[in-house]
């Protein structure tokens, strides 16, 4: 019997193989020559110069290169720790709150409207923010001037730019751990919450201490997720500000996509994209490692 | 008890309130786009950006239409997100196939090939990407974008498959077999068919994505006859001087194929976002 179910094993590797080498011509070997680059200054059309580690120094004293990850940092507070600290509060308020007292509907159409943004292109959702905070005719400095405000130049000045950016993701990217956090309080035990109640528990104890712990898995999946997402962010620089002005709101990815095609620098820009990777990949695993530990500690 | 009672209702018109204020702050960007898009420049300039439209004035969008030839761009995101959702799911399926159904040896080491392709930024394959499709000839066509993104979508497609199929029924399969199902009929015949909710899923999630992709497009494509709707639209917005209403008249036209995709696919992408969540 079991003789036959491994007899049954064999041979599927041929159907992996239009997968793999795919994958192999167009993920893996580029990215092995990307990192090969690195070590090179090559200007894309003569040879390229092996210059060792030189890329990497140069990065090493670079302030755009610093600034542009001091840039991520806020990016992340954007995309990351704001949606999921307030994607959480109204999951939980949502769920528990509207649905109950006002409606399952109710809190159907709040999800939805919130999540609305998500379905847009970041370069669309660039291309409509800009349109709103356009200096002259924009409808924000429009709606200032009305209660006698002054208006601002929201993305071209170098002051406010990055916090504009800010917002803007705020905006954008909110409905994604609310969507998934609502969906995950769906499995919580309603008899955890009975138990706590009985014991005496008022909200914010329950929120702390149910809904927070048993829908864990999902917070680390918004959040990994949403680290590698701000780590990327282009389009919306692109859009927005084109990493300006000056070098306001300039990201890595944005800073190396400058040196592959505008400054014709490709050994420098594969040295910030190879750093970008390595960064992501350590932050993937760090926090696989974590997951697996917490699920382990749980089994126990 | 009155008073707590009046205390609760307080609390819920508070809450209900603030949650009609944040919901009105979220789909203001979309209302005055879609308003504004309806209006002359006249208009705009003389009412501003809140009043509704005295007529129903299409020429903006008509003359952006027709400026950035729409049409064309509407054509290039379809063939082009279609085209790498099929083969996007066909690349999954072959490589989950073997992967969780299989069991080929070294499966975990492939599946975390998978995964960080999946992770991996698209800035780190960009130039040696656009390089090579230079030597090859394929650099601005539509064809080297859809070879690509199909890869990179079933990178992700390989992995949520195949966690899928690793508790696909073993009994279902040993049944095939005994009634004498080679391993190609096992797949079309038997595995495809059962994981249909999951490829329905994975579809729309294949073509949105394409669709909604922006840095490698960019990167591949130059020439406008070739380019997708978000990049058209992005990029022309930054090369041209256009007033207060064209643009929004654009920004509408960027938005409302999203918009009709979320109408149709909201059901599938609701039962998506949270199946591909956790695994």
């Amino acid at each position: 019997m079991a003789a036959k179910s491994v007899s049954l094993d064999r041979g599927y590797w041929v159907f992996l193989l239009p997968g793999a080498v795919a994958l192999l011509l167009v993920i893996i070997i580029p990215f092995f020559v990307n990192v090969g680059i690195s070590f090179t200054q090559w200007n894309g059309i003569t040879t390229p110069t092996w210059i060792g580690l030189a890329n990497y120094e140069k990065a090493a004293h670079d302030k755009t290169f610093w600034m542009s990850f001091e840039n991520n940092l806020y990016i992340i507070v954007a995309m990351t720790v704001i949606p999921t600290i307030v994607g959480l509060f109204l999951a939980a308020f949502l769920y528990d709150f509207v649905a109950n007292k006002i409606g399952q509907r109710a809190a159907s159409v709040f999800r939805a409207g919130y999540y609305l943004p998500q379905i847009l292109p970041v370069a669309i959702a660039g291309v409509v923010w800009r349109w709103i905070l356009q200096p002259r005719w924009g409808v924000l400095n429009w709606l200032l001037g009305q209660v006698g405000m002054e208006p601002r130049n929201w993305l071209g000045d170098a002051d406010i730019a990055i916090y504009s950016v800010m917002a803007i993701m705020v905006w954008f990217q909110i409905g994604y751990p609310l969507v998934i956090f609502m969906a995950a309080l769906q499995r919580v035990d309603p008899e955890l919450y009975e138990a706590a109640s009985v014991d005496g528990a008022n909200w914010l104890e329950k929120f702390l201490h149910i809904t927070i712990h048993q829908i864990r898995p999902e917070i680390f999946v918004v959040i990994l997720m949403t680290l590698i997402h701000s780590l990327k962010i282009f389009a919306q620089i692109f859009v927005l500000t084109r990493g300006g002005p000056g070098r306001a709101t300039i990201v890595p990815s944005y800073f190396a996509y400058q040196n592959f095609f505008e400054k014709a620098n490709i050994g420098y820009g594969a040295t910030i994209s190879t750093i970008m990777t390595a960064i992501i990949i350590l932050l993937t695993v760090l926090f696989i490692n974590v997951q697996s530990r917490q699920e382990r500690q749980e089994a126990v | 008890m009155n008073a707590s009672l009046a205390l609760q209702r307080v609390n819920k018109s508070a809450a209900l309130l603030f949650l009609i204020a944040l919901l009105i702050v979220m789909l203001f960007p979309f209302g005055i786009v879609a308003i504004n898009a309806f209006k002359t420049p006249a208009e705009y300039a003389n009412n501003g950006p809140l009043s509704l439209p005295g007529s129903f004035y299409t020429d903006g969008l008509r003359e952006f239409w027709n400026r950035v030839d729409f049409t064309n761009k509407l054509i290039n995101s379809t063939v082009i997100s279609v085209t790498v959702a099929v083969a996007g799911i066909v690349l999954s399926l072959l490589n989950a196939f073997a992967l969780g159904i299989g069991r080929v040896k070294g499966r975990v080491w492939f599946l975390v090939f998978f995964l960080m392709a999946n992770t991996l930024p698209q800035e780190a394959l960009a130039y040696p990407l656009y390089y090579f499709a230079k030597s090859l000839g394929l650099y601005n066509t539509r064809l080297s974008v859809i070879i690509v993104l199909s890869v990179i979508q079933s990178a992700f497609g390989t992995y949520l498959l195949t966690s899928v199929f690793s508790t696909f029924p073993r009994e279902i399969l040993e049944a095939a077999r005994i009634d004498g199902c080679n391993k190609l009929q096992l797949l079309m015949r038997i595995v495809a068919p059962i994981s249909r909710p999951t490829l329905s899923v994975l579809f729309v999630f294949f073509f949105i994505w394409t669709w909604n992709e922006f840095f490698l497009p960019m990167i591949l494509l130059v020439s406008t006859s070739n380019q997708t709707v978000p990049l058209a639209i992005a990029v022309l917005q930054g090369q041209h001087n256009m007033d207060a209403t064209t643009s929004s008249a654009s920004a509408l036209l960027g938005i409302l194929p999203c918009v009709i995709f979320f109408l149709l696919f909201q059901r599938t992408l609701t039962k998506g976002i949270t199946a591909g969540s956790v695994k």
